[in-house]
């Protein structure tokens, strides 16, 4: 299995978010998590990253072949797991170039691949860049200093292909985007899509399924997983809503 | 090589056997303390004229007078002025490492990380080398260039001795020796440092630098630099070396004077990263630095660039007087203090002239158990109409032991004067460290890369060389201080 979450029950400050969760991803699977406000989607996607805020109070996930809790947040990520965020945070004064330099070295360090250079690595930017219709400026810009909230994403899709995960989480990556912006982000993450990568997309709404194909939906309600089965769901909710899961 | 570099070698070398292991009056040992036998030792020493003597002997009497500034936020036990050695044996007579092997391999460490190369690292580490290939060839190279351009770049000792009228008129003419006990105490007893004089309406070619200075590797505990840049000139002139020096001396207060007449233009940066203490905070540099730059002349311009990650102790205020009309001012600084380094700096800006300007750019980092203090004054005097100032200082706090503060001072005495300031302090943020965790890089790498960028403003006015090793300095300087 690749990544298996099994009895999952989370808990933050007193607060119990997730329970007992069960969902399994294979290689090549494309997953989509909905669910409403609050349900514990974003939780879930902290926790898969290793963020220190939650407690585990039961159950075990494995990744790889690895107990995940063994594995600190920047060892996950080299690991081949890749969150984009919901709110990218800005980083005044740091150039997305070396950022995303140290970032792609550190992970094939772990793999034990060779270091890519400075020329191939700023080679290797611009033309993912280019691919994601990402103008050459904004590389010179600090990481999401002061991008809107399209541009942002858009950046985070570009981080995605440069480091190439094995597992991607998009958290409501669709939030805040137009149609256009939407168009592009998606585009980006079907490219991406292999047989031997994996994609867990949380989202609110239907509409980012319009473009990006699940192979599984998950209906998230009150912590844990309520129901699972085909694109058909996601049509479910979009016509009765959340309501009849609750 | 040319011949002229040849030559030039061929004497060092020479010289240095001469004159380094087996003439008398080399041997003879320094004495501790200080009092007019001290100084009339180091000037007879130096072999300088009597006005010089007198000069040493006056400031010595006004420090005799004076009590050590107290403004400061720092904690340390009282100087003892009589338990020191004010001349420090000449080269090739104190005891230096043989070779690397007997080096402290931690700062072969630093030295790796900073990517140093190997004879440099010898240089620095004070090993004894007959010849430094490298650095001596490049200095004659460019020793004749300057010269041909009627630039003066040597020692403040050989200035003293062959450019007397420049040493007369400016030595003493920014900061006078009387100014506080530091200042005093150096003007009694410097041992060292540089000269620069640069003619009217050139442009100098180079970056300017201690360490292409023959003889320059003791830079010495009382350190004394005059740079003076005649109507229209320009000079960029580099401090130190980013590589971490070894030094056994405790008290370090150096002067440093800079004077810009009409349009001319000097950039003075500094990378001090003098021994801060261990871990534990034993041990360290008290580093006691007066620092003022006179806009002289009309539309000049100094700008202090300093990187300060170094000394158990920093004390340090370049400051500027803006005398000429539209003369302009500039303070960069970073400042990073660990463990339990404490460092009170700033910068003083005083706008005299009419339409003078003036801008300070603060980023303090602190980390461990360490004090860090912003202390500015900003005051216009009552004929500097439409004068102008932009502050900004930002703090920044990692971990929750350590401290950050901020001191600034405004006094206005014309009403045209225009002052912005702006200020912040923040705890390193754990977002950002989630972000940059998530994207595969160590909570080290996080931490320096966030800090690095804070820091950005700063470190791009440096010039580029100097600027990749102040961000490979940051790094080090924050290592062990975050888990």
């Amino acid at each position: 299995m690749f990544l298996e979450i099994k009895d999952l029950s989370v808990k933050i400050e007193n607060k119990n978010i997730l329970k007992s969760l069960n969902l399994n991803i294979n290689k090549g699977e494309v997953h989509a998590i909905m669910g409403p406000n609050g349900s514990g989607k974003s939780t879930l996607a902290n926790v898969l990253a290793g963020k220190e805020d939650y407690e585990i109070l039961n159950g075990r996930i494995n990744f790889k072949d690895n107990d995940l809790f063994d594995l600190n947040i920047e060892e996950r990520a080299q690991e081949g797991m890749f969150l984009a965020f919901q709110y990218p945070v800005e980083i005044p004064g740091v150039n997305i170039t070396p950022f995303l330099h140290s970032a792609i070295n550190s992970k094939r360090k772990r793999m034990n691949e060779e270091e890519i250079d400075n020329l191939s690595f700023a080679k290797l930017l611009k033309s993912k860049a280019s691919d994601l219709g990402i103008n050459i400026d904004m590389l010179k810009r600090s990481v999401n200093t002061g991008f809107s909230g399209g541009e942002k994403k858009r950046y985070e899709i570009l981080q995605m292909s440069i480091l190439n995960p094995d597992l991607a989480i998009l958290d409501e990556t669709d939030s805040g985007l137009d149609i256009d912006a939407l168009k592009i982000v998606t585009d980006g993450v079907n490219k991406l899509k292999t047989k031997n990568n994996s994609f867990l997309i949380i989202t609110h709404y239907q509409k980012l399924l319009d473009y990006i194909k699940p192979d599984y939906v998950h209906v998230m309600v009150n912590g844990s997983i309520v129901k699972s089965g085909g694109s058909e769901i996601a049509a479910e909710i979009e016509k009765d809503g959340f309501q009849k899961f609750q | 090589m040319n011949s002229e570099t040849l030559n030039t070698l061929d004497n060092y070398s020479k010289n240095k056997y001469k004159y380094g292991f087996v003439t008398d009056i080399d041997n003879e040992k320094p004495k501790k303390g200080l009092n007019e036998d001290t100084i009339k030792f180091i000037s007879l020493k130096k072999n300088e004229p009597d006005w010089m003597l007198e000069w040493r002997l006056k400031a010595f009497s006004k420090w005799k007078k004076m009590k050590e500034p107290k403004w400061a936020n720092l904690n340390f036990p009282k100087i003892d002025y009589q338990d020191i050695y004010y001349y420090s044996a000449p080269k090739g007579f104190e005891k230096k490492p043989k070779d690397l092997s007997e080096v402290d391999p931690k700062l072969i460490e630093t030295y790796n990380k900073l990517g140093i190369p190997l004879e440099e690292q010898k240089v620095l580490a004070g090993v004894a080398v007959d010849v430094v290939f490298d650095s001596v060839s490049v200095a004659t190279t460019y020793k004749g260039e300057l010269e041909k351009l009627g630039i003066i770049f040597c020692s403040i000792g050989e200035a003293i001795q062959k450019h007397p009228n420049l040493i007369r008129k400016y030595l003493g003419s920014v900061i006078p020796s009387g100014d506080h006990s530091f200042s005093a105490l150096n003007s009694a007893v410097f041992t060292d440092g540089s000269f620069v004089y640069i003619p009217e309406g050139v442009n100098c070619p180079m970056e300017l630098s201690t360490y292409f200075r023959i003889n320059a590797e003791n830079t010495g505990q009382f350190e004394r630099t005059l740079i003076i840049a005649d109507k229209g000139s320009y000079v960029s002139y580099l401090e130190g070396c980013t590589a971490p020096k070894r030094d056994d001396n405790q008290l370090h207060a150096a002067n440093v004077e800079l004077i810009a007449l009409d349009d001319a233009e000097i950039k003075y940066s500094t990378v001090q990263n003098w021994y801060p203490g261990d871990e534990d905070g034993k041990g360290g540099i008290y580093n006691f630095v007066t620092k003022r730059g006179l806009c002289a002349g009309k539309n000049s311009k100094i700008s202090w660039t300093q990187v300060e990650t170094g000394s158990a102790i920093t004390w340090k205020y370049p400051s500027c007087i803006l005398k000429g009309d539209n003369s302009i001012g500039e303070f960069y600084s970073v400042a990073i203090t660990n463990n339990f380094q404490q460092a009170d700096t700033g910068t003083k800006m005083t706008h005299i002239g009419k339409n003078t300007k003036s801008k300070i750019i603060s980023k303090g980092i602190s980390l461990g158990k360490s004090q860090n203090t912003y202390r500015g004054e900003v005051s216009f005097l009552r004929k500097a109409d439409k004068a102008r100032n932009y502050t900004q200082c930002d703090s920044l706090l990692v971990g929750n032991k350590c401290g950050a503060h901020t001191v600034p001072y405004i006094d206005s005495k014309n009403n045209t004067a225009v002052i912005e300031h702006e200020a912040s302090t923040s705890k390193i943020n754990e977002d950002q460290l989630y972000y940059c965790r998530q994207r595969g890089l160590s909570h080290e790498e996080a931490v320096s890369l966030i800090v690095n960028g804070f820091c950005k403003q700063v470190l791009q006015e440096l010039p580029m060389e100097f600027a990749v090793e102040a961000q490979k300095l940051v790094s080090i300087s924050l290592e062990g201080s975050v888990g």
